[in-house]
């Protein structure tokens, strides 16, 4: 049986907290369903349950207290572990927990489904010891855990000073730091600063962050990328400052920014913008993060990225929508309550151009070479997809008939971005053209044993014989 | 009036199996017909079944049709270039108690009536040999040693690439609007203009009662999505199909490991969107019989979950042969969640009407009045 809530709110990171927080303290009856043990996101993983070496990862990394405090004393109903493999335009919602499965049928959804990293594809890159830098912080976060033996951090983005400086902090000295921003980035990003000094708080604390890492070796405009290695990882290799390197290492952590978490929005069928500066797809959203389903609305990375900060105000704009359309709130209220919020907003948005153009992705990555594995569930190589589309392939829904890249357990969360880009390059034209994979329910795998707890499991079948 | 640049031998409405089928026949006989595809070859039914080449089960109207398929598939590299995929692995209906197997027993008797041979019924013994892996209680079965399953899109393609090299054009998003006969010609508006042709043919999967109601003979098709699961890829343990006498499954293990569990529990169509909605209490009724079946899977991830429109009909078998209300036009639509077998012999049996008239199949039972007859006797 569903279990019907006026509000269900899906993720608890910043967008969710504040979401379920906002709509709670209107007098909504909340439920906050989150896959992690704890809430508080990527971003705020660990911080709930309090994990040593908080200092470590710095003054912002404490700013999720508030937010966590907020959805508790607002009396929101916080479920963790549960893992929603299923959302459906009539708001009806699946997820396993504790082997279980549970149903809940929503008047109103929020998804706070966030943002994961953007998958940095080249030779090498799937080998054992070599894992994204988020993957790397995670660690750090929920369990402390430093690394052993020599670290290379490689790529480009704000995360990778962030978390060079959060092992300097904790006493591990990287490697190297191998960054990929092509050269001119920052020329080209210039008439975009003034935007981005309405947020100088951005710009102060990567400035500082610089500053911080000077001890680690550090390699600019890097390209070519080779991870070596038989069994596992054995050396980061790469072209630089007019030479080959080449720095030995027994783990490699790759950033290339991050981009919005899709499988949701993209498996309830919604339409999706092209953003051709941050190259990524992001729901089409109206006015307080709803979308075109009457009832569901996106809040925070998983809409387009913009930050902790601003996923946060996201967050509680959509909670407080929520508690108008529920009849909770009203117009006039809700309007006073958002009117502080869509101000800071508006700043806080001010500096994402900037820091878009200037950490956009290098094509090299976009696109990689031929020999390079793409679709690592199905083992399907850049140059594959190139020769399909000579053979008349135009998008990635075709090349499953091809050679199955999406086709397997990630549900093409890890080649999506890449197989839409190559083949848009191959085509000549933009990836909007192109479009994306069809993302089918699950988006979580279940195992055909959680799956059979389903309760209220009347028979449906009308086609005895069919095959 | 002038000869129109878009004349062609026939209109083929719908570039699924059937169409395509129907359209490399027509080419063989040097015809040369036009497949017009609302949206890509195989999108639908055709492309999003079981890959079930299934006799096993099949209504008695439809037995001399599938016998007659099944030899078509056995040499479909003959017909267009390609297996599709084709594996006779064997299909089997498993009896759960011995009231299940006499069931099968009277239905295997009931085929041989009829003057097939197909259907054989095995004992606890021979299943436990056939499928090792399955659970101890398990009686016996009817089995179906020479049908197998074939990878749809790849059968799909192979009929639209023969069809092609024979001379048929067909037109990937193209969206017929209205179709109407005058002074002799099929003429069939669309959103890329219009097209004409003296023969129509209404392959048109679940959209196909549209086509038929413009012909004025409206006929009780429903839209239904039939759902498959894939699961992640587990070590090879089952070679045949496996369904069941007394619930609803398809059940099959590909060659990379991966699962296929389907049947016929129903999520909902959307023909107008081309949307799909799963029901996932359907699918745990299906997790729940693989588990009966085999316990030792309760372990096993699900990676995807789908399902196509299908065109159901109420008595569960399709519309095949000439309309009975308009000249020049006839049927093959309504397969109920089961025409992917029947594809390579409906292609047959479409290219007999249009060139002589006449089917060498028994298509009787499949004619589009029956749906009026019955209201008028009712």
């Amino acid at each position: 049986m569903s279990r019907a809530v006026p509000l269900l709110v899906i993720g608890a990171g910043p967008a969710g907290l504040a979401a379920a927080a906002a709509a709670a303290e209107a007098g909504v009856e909340v439920v906050l369903l989150d896959n992690q043990a704890n809430p508080g996101g990527q971003i705020y993983r660990g911080l709930a349950a309090g994990g040593a070496g908080r200092e470590a990862l710095g003054a912002d990394y404490l700013k999720g207290l508030p937010l966590l405090e907020g959805a508790r004393h607002a009396g929101v109903e916080q479920v963790s572990g549960a893992s929603v493999w299923q959302v459906s335009r009539e708001r009806q919602v699946h997820a396993t927990r504790e082997g279980k499965v549970e149903a809940w049928q929503a008047e109103r959804l929020i998804l706070a489904t966030g943002a994961m990293e953007r998958p940095m594809p080249f030779p090498g890159w799937t080998l054992p010891g070599v894992m994204t830098a988020g993957a790397g912080q995670i660690l750090l976060k929920a369990s402390g855990l430093l690394p052993q033996g020599r670290v290379v951090l490689a790529g480009s983005g704000p995360l990778l000073f962030l978390l060079a400086n959060q092992y300097l902090s904790a006493g591990v000295t990287p490697a190297a730091l191998v960054e990929t921003t092509p050269g001119g980035r920052l020329m080209q990003s210039l008439n975009l600063l003034p935007g981005a000094l309405r947020a100088p708080a951005y710009l102060t604390k990567g400035m500082g962050l610089l500053r911080a890492i000077r001890r680690i070796p550090r390699y600019r405009q890097a390209r070519d990328l080779q991870a070596e290695g038989g069994e596992a990882l054995e050396a980061l290799s790469f072209t630089a400052q007019g030479g080959r390197h080449r720095v030995a290492c027994d783990l490699l952590l790759l950033h290339q920014g991050v981009v919005p978490n899709l499988q949701m929005t993209r498996a309830l069928g919604l339409a999706h913008d092209w953003d051709g500066r941050a190259r990524c797809w992001r729901p089409r959203l109206g006015a307080w993060g709803e979308s075109e389903i009457a009832g569901i609305a996106v809040a925070g990375d998983g809409g387009g990225i913009v930050g902790a900060a601003a996923s946060a105000l996201q967050g509680r704009l959509a909670g407080l929508q929520a508690a108008h359309r529920l009849g909770a709130l009203s117009e006039a209220e809700r309007d006073r309550q958002a009117a502080p919020l869509q101000r800071a907003l508006a700043r806080e948005r001010a500096a994402r151009p900037f820091l878009d153009q200037l950490y956009a992705p290098d094509e090299a990555f976009l696109a990689p070479s031929d020999e390079t594995l793409v679709c690592r569930c199905e083992e399907v190589r850049a140059g594959q997809i190139r020769a399909w589309v000579g053979l008349g392939c135009l998008g990635p829904n075709q090349t499953k008939s091809f050679g199955r890249p999406g086709m397997g357990p990630c549900q093409g969360r890890m080649c999506g971005l890449t197989v839409s880009e190559i083949i848009a390059k191959e085509r000549g034209v933009s990836p909007a053209e192109v479009g994306y994979y069809r993302i089918r329910p699950p988006i979580l795998p279940v195992t055909l044993g959680e799956l059979a707890t389903l309760e209220d499991s009347t028979d449906h079948a009308e086609v005895p014989e069919s095959l | 009036m002038p000869k129109s640049p878009n004349h062609y031998d026939a209109l083929i409405v719908g570039g699924g199996l059937q169409g395509l089928s129907s359209a490399v026949h027509l080419a063989l006989a040097g015809l040369k017909p036009l497949v017009l595809e609302k949206d890509y070859p195989g999108r639908h039914a055709s492309g999003a079944n079981a890959g079930g080449v299934r006799r096993l089960g099949r209504d008695p109207a439809e037995v001399p049709l599938s016998v007659a398929s099944l030899k078509i598939w056995q040499a479909l590299e003959d017909l267009v270039d390609d297996s599709g995929g084709f594996v006779a692995c064997g299909q089997i209906k498993i009896a759960e108690s011995e009231a299940e197997l006499e069931g099968l027993c009277r239905r295997a008797e009931a085929v041989r009536a009829l003057g097939f041979e197909h259907e054989e019924v095995i004992r606890a013994n021979e299943l436990k040999e056939l499928v090792p892996a399955l659970a101890g209680s398990c009686v016996g079965g009817l089995i179906c040693r020479e049908d197998g399953a074939a990878s749809p899109f790849r059968t799909v393609s192979a009929f639209r690439r023969k069809a092609e090299a024979l001379g048929a054009t067909v037109l990937p998003g193209v969206a017929v609007a209205t179709v109407k006969r005058q002074r002799g010609l099929w003429r069939a508006e669309t959103n890329q203009g219009a097209f004409e042709a003296p023969s129509l043919i209404n392959t048109a999967g679940a959209w196909g009662g549209r086509i038929a109601e413009q012909l004025g003979e409206p006929v009780p098709l429903t839209p239904k999505a039939p759902m498959l699961m894939i699961t992640e890829r587990v070590a090879p343990f089952l070679t045949p199909v496996l369904g069941c006498a007394g619930r609803v499954l398809s059940f099959k293990q590909f060659d990379n490991g991966t699962l296929l569990i389907g049947g016929g529990h129903m999520g909902r169509a959307e023909p107008e969107t081309n949307r799909t909605e799963i029901d996932f209490a359907g699918l745990a009724v299906s997790s729940q019989t693989v588990q009966a079946l085999f316990p030792q899977l309760a372990g096993v991830k699900v990676n995807r979950v789908w399902a196509g429109i299908e065109g159901v009909m109420p008595d569960q078998i399709p519309v095949i042969g000439a309309s009975a209300t308009e000249e020049g036009a006839w049927h093959a639509f309504g397969f109920s969640a089961h025409g992917f077998q029947l594809g390579p012999v409906v292609g047959r049996i479409i290219a007999e009407l249009v060139l002589e008239g006449r089917s060498s199949l028994p298509i009787e039972p499949f004619r589009i009045s029956r749906f009026r007859e019955a209201a008028a006797a009712a």
